[in-house]
This record gives C-alpha cells, sequence and structure tokens, in this order.
C-alpha cells in the first residue's frame, strides 16, 4: 500500500495537468526505509511527448546524488498517461528500474476527473496496490 | 587503472549487494569486461548488441558517456563510474 499526504498528490495532478497534453514526470523522495515519500520533485521529461517520458539524465543524476547525500531513496516515481488509463504500459513495465519504488500514474485523459493508481514492478511483473491518502 | 563504479540497487545482485565497487580498464568497454570477470551477469544488463543497454545511464566524473563515446569513452585512474536505471516509459 502506497501511504501518501493529500498535498503531495495534488502536486503530481497539478504537474499532469500542466504539462498536459506531454507526458509529465518525478520523483517523491523520502528517508531511506521509511517507504514515506516527502519530497517532491518535478522532473523535466526530456521527450517533451504525450506518448513517452524519459528523465533527463543529467538532472537525474543530480537528483540521486542529492538524495544519497540525504539518506533518501525514490519512494515514489510517477509520470502521466494523456490519453490512456493510469495503467503502466509495456514501455514503463520494461524500464521500470527501481524495484523498492512505488510507481503512481495519473491518467489526464478526462479533462475534469484525473485517475490516480500505484503500482510496485519487479522483474517484469506490474501489482497494483491501494493508496491511502492522508490529510496534509 | 583502477576506477569505482557505484551500482544501483537493481544490479546489486551481481555485487553481493556492494553499493559501490573497484574496477579497471582504459576504457568503458574494459571496465564492464572487468566488472564481469568479477560480479558475472552484470555485463548483459548494460550491453546489448555491442551498445550500452537503453535502460542505463552510465556517467564517467558525472559525465553521460552517450555524449562522450559510449563504450569506446575513456576512463582514467581514479575516475568515479556512475550507473543508473534510466527512468522512462510511455
Amino acid at each position: 500500500m502506497l501511504v501518501i499526504r493529500r498535498d503531495l498528490v495534488d502536486a503530481m495532478v497539478a504537474h499532469a495537468r500542466r504539462d498536459h497534453p506531454d507526458e509529465a514526470c518525478g520523483v517523491i523522495a523520502g528517508p531511506y526505509g521509511s517507504d514515506s515519500p516527502e519530497r517532491f520533485i518535478e522532473m523535466e521529461n526530456a521527450e517533451r511527448s504525450p506518448t513517452f517520458y524519459r528523465f533527463d539524465a543529467a538532472e537525474q543524476l543530480k537528483v540521486w546524488r542529492e538524495m544519497d547525500a540525504n539518506d533518501e531513496v525514490p519512494v515514489v516515481i510517477y509520470h502521466s498517461h494523456t490519453a490512456t488509463e493510469a495503467y503502466p504500459s509495456r514501455t514503463d513495465i520494461s524500464f521500470a528500474g527501481e524495484p523498492e519504488a512505488h510507481y503512481v500514474l495519473v491518467s489526464t485523459r478526462d479533462p475534469i476527473e484525473h485517475e490516480l493508481r500505484s503500482y510496485r514492478i519487479v522483474d517484469g511483473v506490474v501489482t497494483e496496490e491501494p493508496v491511502k491518502i492522508v490529510e496534509s | 587503472m583502477a576506477v569505482t563504479v557505484s551500482i544501483p540497487t537493481i544490479l546489486r545482485t551481481h555485487t553481493g549487494g556492494e553499493k559501490s565497487v573497484s574496477a579497471a580498464g582504459t576504457t568503458l568497454a574494459e571496465v564492464i569486461d572487468d566488472l564481469e570477470n568479477n560480479h558475472g551477469g552484470l555485463k548483459a544488463r548494460l550491453v546489448k548488441e555491442g551498445t550500452l543497454h537503453r535502460f542505463v545511464n552510465v556517467y564517467v566524473n558525472d559525465e553521460d558517456v552517450r555524449f562522450s563515446g559510449g563504450l569506446a569513452a575513456e576512463v582514467k585512474d581514479g575516475d568515479n563510474v556512475t550507473i543508473l536505471p534510466a527512468v522512462a516509459g510511455g
């Protein structure tokens, strides 16, 4: 289960809406071992595409170094789907390289109602998990 | 010619859990071959059909090697090689 503060959910949805129709992506870091997302980090989608996303490699190195220095890990890795449901695509599954992260998908295909779901992706196997939103 | 290689979580099964290992070589390709000798299975996770796998980012001293020769990128004694999983999808 992913337990996450409402302001962090709102921040992911706002980022996804702002970049629509391109996909938005980012990370929420949290203390190592806590499984608790705390520090919201918007990442640039180097692809600037409605069907693909990729963290900019230089920005990713900088952010991963910061997390290392703070004893943080990427608790949540999020991105948006702008025309399809919030379910990992085949490409999402083949790239998923952080077995301990919660992969959060936000769909902005409906202009009013967003869809937000969370998954573990380990060795190509997708497992959906409940999302518990706590008031911040 | 020894370099330090940072290993991401997903590949630490090949290094007995070590976050960072030492390897030798004058190019990234040689470093990866040396890694493979000591940590079998790593090369297949990094290299596909003679080029770096699109699922990983490799940096030599913070420089993305895609812009500095890929597997032919030169490394010097004391350099730091960092491997990160590429974060991407559709």
